[in-house]
């Protein structure tokens, strides 16, 4: 009888191998797909119940997990600051998440290859395992400044600055803002009507201003059209260049003035750095057409536009320098109308590049990955970007752009004892509203550290609109008083 | 056959001890991993916890130690892992269960790791009781006709107005006041003792072949009798009590059983050919056969994740969150699938321990099943070879259908995790099915009877004393061959048996 008992031995050993089999098949092939089927209810269940790290602006956690006893879900997000970060840390809800939370997703919620073995020891020793940190480069004071200078103007704008010297974003705000907080509840019904409310507000709230919307740049793209002339090596800060009180279009009767009618110069030249001190229309029209479409646009490209950004962990809308141009067009882009469009992240790129003597560098937003436990993950190393213009060109630029507020347009901008570079924009916009009010700018001018983009829609002239934002950013990164 | 068999070495009654140490220290490790996820620091409760089992599993060491002193020394340790491991799990769904009952404001539910802590004491007494009582196995072979009578009375049982309960939709509890038992589970046993004695007396009546066809010899219609029987049993089972699970276990352990008897594929050709009949019927006539192959073949489709494959569908995703290491003890989320801790028990463990888990809980089930089949080879009476046969089968079968059925490798049938489960009846039967086990593998490595003793019997009296009664007994019921007997005890200097070695299959029985 034992010959038939070794064959049923075998069928027992296959009929286990099979379950086998079935175990890895199910347990590691399928498992991903298992995982991510709609019907899951445990995705839900593991996005919620376990400690999601925190996302750290200096030293304290601007969006955290913190738990909620004898709730469904055993942690709820929250945001400590409310309305100062969202449009970076994006939200993290019971189904959905965006900006950092999105983004760094892996490391917040702990399935981070670089976090496998702390998760593995927690596992072990039964711990809950719990999230990464992302710790962003951002400036709590200058943040507050940005924000609280757009929400004191009334209008819609944004503000990005930059550490000219590494790309590192010290402020990124928008206007209007939201509080984050009622997404994230685990109450579906109250979750979504805070959702809806927001979606459907005109005022776009949601709608991240700083680098997800371009405007016209109005003048400050002067200061690309100046570095253009003098990157060709045909021009000098001193070079005088034509300036009359009225300038026709090329091949069209369409004349453009100066801003109030002003007279530039002599009334008819100026040099090249007095033209931009003033910000004159008629000069740079026609430096535009004199350099041409396509030097500019080569520049404005070697500066970003016409470009994705790479490696940036929130959605950035493309800037434009528009294409195959008339000189009409190029008279009209020169002082940043047309199709010239730009985000205020593009505009403090250019900023921050001639800051750092013709070197543009990668913008980015974390500083670090850390494990629950602090221990480094990564830190970001800064990138060159960009080199568009040399570093006496840089030099130039930067002597013509502290006239500008010394001197000129920027004078609100002006910080005492400290030297500012900066360039005024008043952008129309839709014909008949008003303008859109930009200003870009550097500090200190000499050895700089921070650079700074403001837009403040339809708030008027660059120089008393946004100026004023703009010094208190750059006070709040360089330690002063406003 | 293998060296492990030498009577000289004894019965490795220390190695059984060490590895129930094992086992134990696994269970407590794994109910403290348990209650520390759950937020409670160690707590004193885990020490009292380790040291229950240990003194339960102590009294069944001692047992086997006193009464089946050469059993196979992994048996019981198996058991144990596999009962600890079950114990921590059912204990965690506890603790989910009462966790979503306060979080909902609901009073906490009825806890099933106690009563399931009782259940595990009384089944080691009835293990114990089984080694003590059943001092031969072949004993039982004189009760076979009454096992049978008594298997059939209680698979009927609940079928009986008044003391029979459906539960989830099967009618196989008797309620007798506030507990429920389940007799089919039993039945199981007693019927697998008529088996085994029942073709022990007719294995060479059904050998016999009559014709053969497309080369396969075949047996004589008449002799179909009891195949018939057992089938319409295992239907019986099906329609009147819709115990699916239960009847294709029991007409498979009966296969396997008749296959070893008559060593006649026909058998088994014949009987898979009835059972594919008898699934025919029963995918026409029983209203809840259909649907279990929808649900196993389109379990991703349309709104069956929602309705008729929503268990199914939780369990597998309970699988694969665990994945190849597991989320933890107490770190996933296996309450969500219904019957977490009965019949989807493995995707409990799957999500907890993960594919690691699930292949170590498998290759245990492995393990146990081929000790099993191992006694089988080892004993040298027929209706002990039988009764090893089928009891090691219906463990492995009773595995593939459950585990196989909650991992989608088969249609999903409602049937307990041996060991592991949570569930009265199923553990004391099972815990007896062991005890079995164990007695006839303590028969089949028990030193032969030697002619001149191997060792002076005043230094073991107990080997003496424990094959003393076999060397005087009257009839000496070894019919090994001595092809195989050699191999078997592996005392090649030992008469194997004072009885003629050629004497016919069957014959040296003693008369029920």
């Amino acid at each position: 009888m034992n010959r038939p008992i070794r064959k049923l031995a075998v069928a027992c050993l296959l009929m286990f191998l099979a379950l086998l089999v079935n175990a890895n098949v199910v347990q590691v092939v399928e498992a991903q797909s298992l995982r991510n089927n709609p019907n899951n209810s445990r995705l839900l269940a593991n996005r919620l119940n376990n400690e999601r790290g925190p996302i750290v602006v200096g030293n304290q956690a601007v969006a955290t997990s913190v738990p909620t006893p004898g709730q469904t879900y055993k942690y709820q997000r929250t945001y400590p600051f409310g309305t100062l970060y969202p449009n970076v840390t994006g939200y993290f809800t019971v189904y959905t998440e965006t900006g950092i939370e999105q983004s760094e997703e892996d490391v917040l919620s702990g399935t981070d290859d670089r976090l496998f073995l702390r998760q593995l020891a927690d596992t072990l020793t039964g711990r809950q395992p719990r999230g990464g940190r992302v710790v962003l480069t951002l400036n709590q004071a200058a943040q507050q400044a940005a924000a609280s200078g757009l929400a004191a103007s009334g209008h819609r704008g944004a503000v990005v600055a930059l550490d000219p010297r590494t790309g590192a974003v010290l402020a990124m705000a928008s206007n209007p803002t939201y509080d984050p907080n009622p997404l994230t509840s685990h109450n579906g019904r109250t979750a979504q009507a805070a959702y809806d409310a927001l979606a459907t507000d005109p005022a776009q709230p949601l709608l991240n201003r700083a680098a997800q919307q371009t405007y016209p740049p109005g003048s400050t793209f002067k200061v690309v059209v100046a570095a253009t002339a003098l990157m060709s090596g045909s021009y000098t800060p001193q070079t005088v260049i034509p300036a009359p009180p009225t300038y026709k279009l090329p091949g069209t009767n369409t004349v453009i003035h100066n801003a109030g009618e002003e007279i530039c110069g002599s009334g008819t030249s100026d040099t090249l750095t007095g033209a931009l001190t003033i910000s004159c229309n008629t000069a740079f029209a026609g430096l535009g057409v004199a350099v041409g479409a396509q030097a500019l646009q080569t520049q404005a490209e070697a500066f970003g536009m016409n470009k994705t950004l790479p490696s940036f962990p929130l959605p950035v809308a493309e800037s434009v320098f528009p294409t195959r141009i008339d000189p009409a067009q190029t008279a009209l882009s020169s002082i940043g109308q047309y199709d010239v469009r730009w985000t205020p992240l593009q505009a403090a790129m250019v900023a921050a590049a001639i800051a750092n003597g013709g070197e543009e560098m990668l913008p980015y937003l974390v500083q670090e990955l850390q494990g629950p436990d602090l221990a480094l993950l990564s830190r970001t190393q800064p990138r060159v970007y960009s080199r568009p213009i040399t570093s006496d060109v840089a030099a130039e630029l930067t002597t013509m752009m502290v006239s500008v507020v010394d001197n000129g347009t920027g004078g609100n901008a002006s910080i005492p004892g400290i030297k500012v570079a900066g360039k005024t924009g008043t952008a129309e916009n839709v014909p008949g509203a008003p303008t859109h009010a930009w200003f870009l700018c550097f500090a200190p001018a000499d050895d700089p550290k921070v650079a700074v983009a403001v837009v403040v829609e339809n708030g008027g002239f660059g120089g008393s609109a946004a100026a004023p934002i703009a010094r208190n950013v750059m006070l709040a990164v360089l330690g002063g008083q406003p | 056959m293998t060296a492990t068999l030498l009577p000289t070495r004894g019965g490795r009654r220390g190695l059984e001890a060490g590895m129930l140490v094992f086992a134990a220290l696994l269970a407590t490790g794994a109910f403290a991993a348990v209650t520390y996820a759950h937020g409670a620091s160690f707590t004193v409760q885990i020490a009292y916890y380790g040291a229950g089992f240990v003194v339960l599993f102590l009294g069944a060491h001692l047992a086997v130690r006193r009464f089946a002193p050469y059993a196979d020394p992994l048996l019981l340790p198996l058991l144990a892992a596999l009962s600890g491991i079950g114990l921590a799990m059912i204990y965690r769904i506890d603790l989910a269960n009462a966790d979503s009952a306060e979080r909902a404001g609901r009073s906490a539910p009825s806890a099933y790791a106690p009563l399931q802590m009782m259940w595990t004491l009384v089944a080691v007494a009835l293990f114990v009781g089984v080694l003590i009582v059943v001092k031969d196995h072949r004993a039982l072979a004189r009760y076979s006709y009454t096992a049978g009578l008594l298997g059939i009375l209680l698979l009927l049982l609940p079928a009986v107005p008044g003391i029979g309960a459906t539960i989830n939709g099967a009618r196989l509890w008797l309620r007798v006041g506030p507990l429920t038992f389940q007799p089919s589970e039993i039945s199981k046993l007693l019927l697998l003792i008529f088996f085994a004695g029942f073709l022990m007396r007719k294995r060479d009546v059904l050998s016999v072949v009559t014709k053969s066809i497309l080369g396969i010899p075949f047996p004589r219609a008449r002799d179909l009798g009891p195949v018939l029987i057992a089938w319409g049993a295992s239907l019986g089972m099906l329609f009147i009590e819709n115990d699916l699970g239960q009847g294709i276990l029991v007409f498979g352990m009966f296969l396997a059983v008749l296959y070893v008897a008559t060593e006649r594929v026909s058998w088994f050709i014949i009987g898979l050919l009835l059972a594919a009949a008898g699934a025919v019927i029963a995918f026409f006539t029983m209203p809840h056969v259909q649907p279990r192959f929808e649900i196993w073949l389109h379990a991703f489709q349309g709104n069956n994740p929602q309705g008729p494959s929503y268990q199914l569908v939780q369990g597998l995703f309970g699988f694969a969150n665990g994945g190849i290491l597991g989320t933890g003890w107490g770190q996933g989320a296996p309450q969500i699938v219904p019957f977490a801790n009965t019949d989807f028990m493995m995707s409990s463990l799957g999500e907890e321990l993960g594919l690691t888990g699930v292949m170590a809980i498998l290759t245990i089930y492995l393990l146990l099943v081929m000790r099993g089949l191992r006694a089988a080879i080892g004993v040298r009476d027929s209706f002990g070879k039988l009764l090893a046969v089928g009891l090691a089968f219906s463990l492995c079968l009773q595995v593939f259908i459950i585990v196989g059925g909650v991992m989608r490798l088969i249609p999903l049938t409602g049937i307990t995790l041996p060991f592991l489960s949570y569930g009265g009846s199923s553990t004391l039967s099972n815990f007896m099915l062991v005890a079995l086990l164990v007695r006839i593998s303590d028969a089949g490595r028990r030193p032969p009877t030697p002619a001149t003793p191997l060792v002076d019997p005043a230094a073991a009296p107990d080997l003496i004393a424990a094959t003393g009664p076999e060397r005087v007994g009257p009839a000496e019921p070894a019919k090994t061959t001595p092809a195989e007997a050699p191999a078997e005890t592996g005392a090649p200097t030992a008469p194997i048996a004072p009885t003629a070695p050629n004497a016919p299959a069957g014959s040296g029985e003693r008369a029920p």
